[in-house]
Formats: structure tokens, sequence, C-alpha cells
């Protein structure tokens, strides 16, 4: 979605993650990114090298922060301390939205440091929406919520994935980071159409797209961001851009990880996408 | 079964231990809540998120304890890292933590270091400090100048990063060497900054000493083991403890083979040091 409540009303048009190989590059050639996304966990500490790191990408750069441990979907309330460490560094580095998963991963305290898939149940979604909305309201910034890949369900779900996601975010009223290359991962692993979960996504609540690439198993699909984005997945990312319009989008390469040159020509592959996307075309497919 | 339900049971079940052979535990009852596919067993797509639990985990205490590999070797180290890590789950959003009861956990487990307890304790500490250095705290530094202002009666403290070491054992000296050979993974804890390249050289081991006395500090965003004299070693040990200055001296000139005279020209030059390195700073801040 182009420019909306859900991204602070910006239009950043395609980014990539800031990951650590890529520092030297960065700070030696300065390349030409439209913004960066960070993971907010790596900057939520005290002091030292990646917050000096994080300032004097700052000066140069936009940042959006996407978060992988608010854990939104655990039945347990918002961590306070989490928060507040988050809320520091979303005024450290003035993110005009903030992203995180539609997933679970702690419960009594102990922490897989995973994305955990929820069961789509009414009371799951009743759950999340008003977590989503306690952070919400104390990090004061819009919130989009990432489906996430998964390779597990449930006896207890009761409606679809994307049914799920809608309740949540309707109920939330929050935006979504839209994960075509997890609707692609999820759609391999539990037998649906990924194109009826696409058309059933509510665009105007589209802050965020994330591609990536994965690992094919003999069984079942991984989500593993250490390849190039397949080209099922990018025909799904063009069929998602027409859909929601020209709209923020972050190729994530977390393993395995290339240079800086390369991540970023498999990141600029989406332009080719965007221009072709006439309003009266958004229109007429929504 | 409601959602706190079911977090807990899954939770549980990904947690526990693996098999010999990386499987998960066939106690695990994982049909009860997780649906089959008509690939996958419930068993076989549960067992897909104990792996990544515990191999994500396992890779990060990897990381961050590379002297402690080196003595120990990769075996025994895989050996104690899951008997710890079953202990001591991680209680904190950042894997960053998973090493913090190492030192608690492992002193009455000699089982566990082959002949090489002291040794390896040693080494647990120093690279435990190695962490705290890396992205600890800091609080604003008392320099030269607030220095001349100092009465007998002040009390002044360490930056909250430092940790104040008395080994008999060169581990810094080891990991120093261990940090050389082998080019670490970085994204998953803070401990390291550089790639990993193969596994370390096996190192010869040193002996046991006479006390050791190292400052493990970060100076310029980097962190570095620096070897002190014993006088200066206890006069800091009082400061952190809350001691004032003349307290602090009078500790430090306690069993010290220095005369006088001696002790005070050291004094001032010790001051010196630590003030350009930052290592002090007020009580009230610190």
């Amino acid at each position: 979605m182009p420019a909306n409540r859900f991204n602070g009303f910006t239009e950043y048009g395609i980014g990539i993650g800031l990951r650590i190989p890529h520092y030297r590059h960065i700070f030696d050639h300065q390349p030409v990114v439209s913004w960066f996304e960070i993971i907010s966990e790596n900057f939520m500490i005290d002091g030292g090298r990646p917050l000096a790191v994080l300032d004097q990408i700052l000066e140069r750069y936009r940042v959006v922060q996407h978060g992988v441990s608010m854990y939104l979907g655990s039945a347990e309330k918002l961590n306070r301390d989490h928060l507040r460490r988050l809320k520091a560094l979303v005024r450290r580095t003035k993110t005009p939205w903030l992203t995180d998963h539609l997933c679970w991963g702690s419960v009594d305290g102990r922490y897989s440091h995973d994305l955990l898939p929820m069961p789509y149940t009414f009371e799951a979604a009743r759950i999340t929406a008003r977590k989503i909305r306690e952070a919400r309201d104390f990090l004061e910034v819009p919130i989009a919520v990432e489906n996430v890949s998964s390779y597990a369900e449930f006896h207890v779900s009761r409606m679809t994935e994307w049914e799920f996601l809608n309740e949540v975010v309707e109920r939330a009223d929050c935006g979504i980071l839209l994960d075509v290359n997890n609707i692609y991962v999820s759609s391999m692993n539990h037998n649906f159409d990924p194109q009826e979960y696409l058309n059933s996504v509510p665009v105007e609540r589209v802050a965020q797209i994330h591609i990536a690439g994965h690992s094919k198993f003999e069984k079942y699909i991984l989500d593993t961001h250490d390849h190039p984005v397949i080209d099922a997945v990018w025909k799904l990312y063009d069929h998602a851009i027409r859909r929601c319009g020209p709209t923020a989008t972050l190729l994530e390469w977390d393993d395995r990880i290339p240079s800086f040159e390369e991540v970023h020509a498999e990141a600029c592959k989406a332009e080719k996408f965007l221009p072709r996307t006439l309003p009266e075309t958004v229109e007429a497919l929504r | 079964m409601r959602l706190i339900e079911l977090q807990r049971r899954m939770a549980a079940d990904i947690m526990r231990p693996l098999t010999l052979h990386d499987n998960l535990s066939p106690k695990v009852k994982a049909a009860d809540y997780v649906a089959p596919n008509g690939r996958l067993t419930s068993h076989e797509r549960l067992e897909i998120y104990s792996r990544s639990y515990w191999y994500r985990i396992l890779d990060s205490l990897y990381d961050d304890f590379p002297g402690l590999r080196a003595i120990l070797g990769d075996a025994a180290f895989h050996k104690l890292s899951r008997a710890y890590l079953a202990a001591h789950p991680s209680r904190s959003f950042t894997m960053r933590n998973l090493g913090c009861a190492l030192e608690g956990w492992l002193r009455p487990r000699r089982q566990y270091t082959g002949g090489k307890h002291a040794l390896a304790l040693d080494m647990v500490r120093l690279e435990w400090a190695h962490i705290e250095a890396f992205d600890g705290p800091s609080a604003k530094p008392l320099g030269p100048e607030d220095l001349l202002e100092l009465g007998p009666g002040l009390r002044m403290s360490l930056q909250p990063y430092i940790t104040l070491l008395d080994v008999h054992h060169a581990v810094d000296d080891l990991r120093i060497g261990v940090s050389r050979d082998e080019n670490l993974h970085a994204a998953a804890s803070n401990a390291v900054t550089a790639p990993r390249h193969g596994a370390p050289r096996r190192k010869s081991l040193p002996r046991q000493k006479e006390g050791i006395f190292v400052v493990v500090h970060r100076f310029d965003n980097s962190v570095y083991y620096r070897r002190i004299e014993p006088e200066g070693f206890r006069i800091l040990t009082a400061l952190r403890r809350g001691d004032s200055i003349a307290t602090a001296l009078e500790a430090g000139f306690a069993g010290s083979a220095l005369s006088a005279d001696e002790f005070e020209a050291r004094i001032a030059k010790w001051f010196a040091m630590w003030s350009e390195l930052g290592w002090l700073c007020q009580r009230m801040s610190c």
C-alpha cells in the first residue's frame, strides 16, 4: 500500500536488512539505499559498538525497526521492561512504523527465540489483538504484524491462517507486514492456495512487504533467508503489488549472506514489478 | 485447549532435550495437539521446531564461548552445552544472556571439564566478562580534570561494563589466540564481530599460576583484557565496592611488597591511566 496510517504515511520504496557483514561496505562506500530495516533486538542494549554503529547509520539513512521477540501472540502479558527498551530505540531511530510477527515464542518467562505458530482460534485472536493495541499505545508508533512461515498446524484451529490474520488486524486496527515468501512457504507446507491467501488480505492495511529465499527439503520447506528469491515468490510479489500498489518492500537475507552488492541487486529486482502498477489497475484488482 | 495450555505444552515439548540422534523425544505426544499432513506426522512436524530451538541456542553458546571450546574440545563442549541449556533455558529476549549462569552451573560439575576444571572456570568468567564489556551500560567517565578535585572522602566507582577478574591461568592470552585463529559468526551474539571459518586450531593450554589480575573493559567500542598489578586490582575492587578513596588506597597497600614511596608514585600513574581509559565514574551515576 502506498503511504497510509499503518506506515506513518511514508513511501519508502525498496530497502534491505542492515547486517553486520555489510557494515564495512556501507561505511566505506555509502551506497544509495532507500532505507534499512534493523532487527530491533540487536540494538535494545545498554551501550557499546552496536549502538555506535546504529547512530552512524542514522546520520545518513532512514531506518525501520523489525522485531522478533515481542511475541504478540503469547498468552501472557506484554513484558514492560522489553517495551521500555523498545520505546527507547523507537525514539532513537524515529522509525515511522514498527513491525513484529504474528506468533508466540515465550511462556512462563522461558524464551524459545523462535517464531512459533498460532492456533487459529477466536481466543488467540482476541488476546493477540489486545496486546497489539497495548503495545501501540505504549510505543506511540504504528504497528504492523507479519505473517510467519509455519511447519505445524493445531487441532484446535477454527479458521484458516488468512482468516485469523484478518480477525487479528481488524480487532487491533493495526497494519500488516505482508511476507509473500512466508505465504509461499506455508502454502507448500500446509497445502493451500497462496493466491487465495493474498486475495483475502485487506490491502488498505498493508504497510510493508517482505520477500526472501528459502530452502526446500524432501517433505517440507524451511524459511531460511539464505537464497535468492525464487520465481514463484516473485510471481506472488507481483500479484501483491498489483493488489496493494507500490509498497515499501524489504529483502531479507540472514544466513550465508553474500556481498552487499549481491543483496542490493537482488532487492532491486523488485523494482521491475513497481512501475507497471498503475493506480487504475490497483483499484480494479481490489 | 486454551491458548496458555497449548503454549505451555508445546514449549515444554520443544525444549525437551533431543535424543542422541537429535530427534524429538519419543515420550512427546505431539498428536494430542499437532495435526499431521500428508507428508509429515504430528511428531515430525513438532520435531522441526524442537531441532530449530536446540540448534539455535547451541549455536549461540558455541559462538559466545570459543575459549572454553578450545580448552574442552568440541565434543565435550557440546555435551556441556546441552546439559547446561537443559538446566538453564533462556529467560531473556536476547540470546546474548544465555551464558549468564554458566559459571555457577559449572562450578560443582567437574564431570564436564575433564580434569581442566579450574582453567575452564577461569575461561568462563573471562568470556562472560567479554560479553558484558561488549555492550554493557556505561556512565559518564571522570576525566583527568575531575581527578584534580578528588579528596580522600570522595567515592567513585567503575564503569558498569568493567569486570575485575583474579584468575590463575593466562586465559586472556589463550582467548586472544583463539579469537585470532577463529573468525566467529556474529549474528546471534554480540560477543564477536566476524564471520565463521571452520574450527579453531587446538591451543596449548596455560598452566596454573599465581594470581593474574585482569580488567576486562572496552575502549573505543572494542573489548580489551588489561593485566594490572595486584595493588591496583585491590584499589579498583574497593572502589567498585563503594569504599572511599582513602579506604581503597589502604586496601591497595595492605600486604603489598612495594615501599610506601613506590606505592605513592604508582598511584598517580594508575589513576591517570584509569582515567584516560574511562574506567572511573561518579558513584551516584554508576
